[in-house]
């Protein structure tokens, strides 16, 4: 069972028609009591990056640190793995977790932002025995919609170049995140969803 | 310079009562099938995202067929854009709720452009993409500063705004929108091509990606787009629909012209 956490901003909707197509039951909830006993997090994550100080004033925030610290998986999408850093100059008073250093910044390019569309990823040396990218080859394309990027720093798992070299994805332990959005990425997208699905499945099984 | 990122290739389905369907200028109807079947049908084959505009909502006065929304989104994993119709904050929050990934505003968006940026505000810029459907002003060429006087139309063409196709776009940028959805009336159902020069003046003015559309006939014209017209995604319907090209074979043609494109798909 995945528990889907909404703080009113997110597409959960799509996030969660993909796991059902993956045969996986979620729900969906911003109530701390059932995000602290959840199975498996994930935090999908759309819109601007202040949206997420709700987790912090609804007591999410404080729930999803307990879970963590308990080894419950979780898998930040988009501005959910954003917020798995230490934050972002598109909201400076906002808190991220600083579960990864350093802060988001707006691409500083002269190209097009938001960086829309179907990019590359590739592993970075940390990335090699990810879970989550498990059988995604390098090169691999996913869809990106964004106009902050998070920094090339330790636990990045993948990166991606536009203009700049940014991370596309994060993992620690038991904590996941893409800056790319797996529910509208195809074949690809679904595979590290199902990774994700598998690692709480053998977690539950310990 | 190698950015990294794709050219798109979007499939639309033209919906009405349910059916997609396929007009030459916005008129003369025919059915073409299924939007869920046809949606997975193009997803499948290639294409990088999927369009549903409800072409008559608006001149009906109706909301959009969620249903229709709901069905398609279903099994859908690439992204997901619809349009038509999309009149308030609560007609895009019921969109998304239904399985849509960005709403596509038009006759909303000029009637009042306020709501750009409220649905900007609370989704999120990429989730808004303004449409705009322009007609050159008669007999007009591009100018010395690459502009090319046009207007914008409503509700299917029907209406004409007086409003510049690129002093619009411009604006609808700075009011919160992630992407633009350019559709030549003078090119639409016609395969006889894009408007490049058109296409072009609005990627010009404006730093979020065009998407360029009404025209497309043959694999050429997505290259001409991409290249001089300078679009970001380009987006067709009938060539789709009727099997005349494979997404998978067009995409093979413009990666033969070097313009980077999603593959294997």
């Amino acid at each position: 069972m995945i528990t889907l956490i909404d703080y009113k901003a997110g597409n959960l909707t799509s996030v969660r028609k993909a796991f059902t197509f993956l045969g996986e039951e979620s729900v969906i909830t911003d109530d701390p009591a059932q995000v602290r006993d959840a199975e498996a997090l994930v935090l999908p994550g759309v819109g601007h990056f202040c949206t997420t100080e709700r987790l912090a004033t609804s007591g999410v925030r404080d729930a999803v640190s307990e879970a963590i610290e308990r080894g419950t998986p979780f898998l930040g999408i988009c501005v959910g793995m954003q917020w798995q850093f230490a934050g972002s100059t598109e909201s400076p008073e906002t808190k991220g977790m600083r579960l990864f250093e350093g802060t988001c910044e707006r691409f500083q390019t002269k190209l097009k932002v938001p960086h829309v569309g179907w990019n590359q990823i590739r592993r970075s040396p940390g990335g090699a025995q990810s879970r989550l990218l498990d059988g995604v080859p390098n090169d691999s394309f996913v869809y990106f919609t964004h106009s902050y990027r998070a920094p090339v720093v330790d636990g990045v798992s993948a990166v991606t170049t536009y203009d700049e070299t940014f991370a596309a994805a994060v993992e620690r332990d038991n904590i996941f995140g893409v800056q790319f959005h797996p529910e509208k990425s195809g074949d690809t997208g679904l595979r590290i969803l199902k990774n994700f699905c598998n690692y709480a499945a053998a977690r539950r099984m310990r | 310079m190698s950015t990294g990122i794709t050219k798109r290739i979007i499939a639309c389905l033209d919906v009405t009562n349910g059916r997609v369907v396929k007009g030459v200028q916005f008129v003369d109807l025919i059915d073409a099938g299924d939007p869920a079947e046809l949606a997975h049908l193009h997803a499948t084959s290639g294409a990088d995202e999927i369009v549903l505009l409800d072409i008559t909502a608006t001149s009906d006065a109706r909301p959009i067929l969620i249903d229709v929304v709901r069905r398609t989104a279903r099994q859908l994993f690439v992204p997901f854009t619809v349009g038509g119709g999309v009149r308030s904050l609560d007609d895009a929050n019921a969109l998304f709720d239904a399985g849509a990934d960005k709403i596509s505003i038009n006759s909303a968006a000029i009637k009042t452009p306020e709501i750009i940026t409220e649905i900007a505000e609370r989704f999120g810029s990429q989730a808004v993409i303004v449409a705009i459907d322009a007609k050159r002003k008669h007999g007009a060429e591009v100018s010395a500063a690459g502009t090319i006087p046009s207007e914008v139309y409503l509700a299917g063409g029907r209406i004409a705004t007086g409003h510049d196709a690129v002093d619009w776009a411009r604006e609808a940028e700075l009011r919160g929108a992630g992407e633009i959805l350019l559709t030549s009336m003078d090119c639409d159902g016609t395969r006889n091509g894009f408007d490049c020069p058109l296409t072009a003046a609005v990627a010009r003015a404006v730093n979020i990606p065009v998407i360029a559309s009404g025209g497309a006939g043959s694999g050429d014209h997505f290259v001409d787009v991409f290249k001089a017209g300078c679009a970001d995604a380009a987006l067709a319907a009938s060539i789709f629909h009727f099997g005349i090209h494979n997404v998978r074979q067009l995409k093979l043609q413009l990666q033969s012209e070097s313009i980077p494109v999603r593959l294997p798909c």
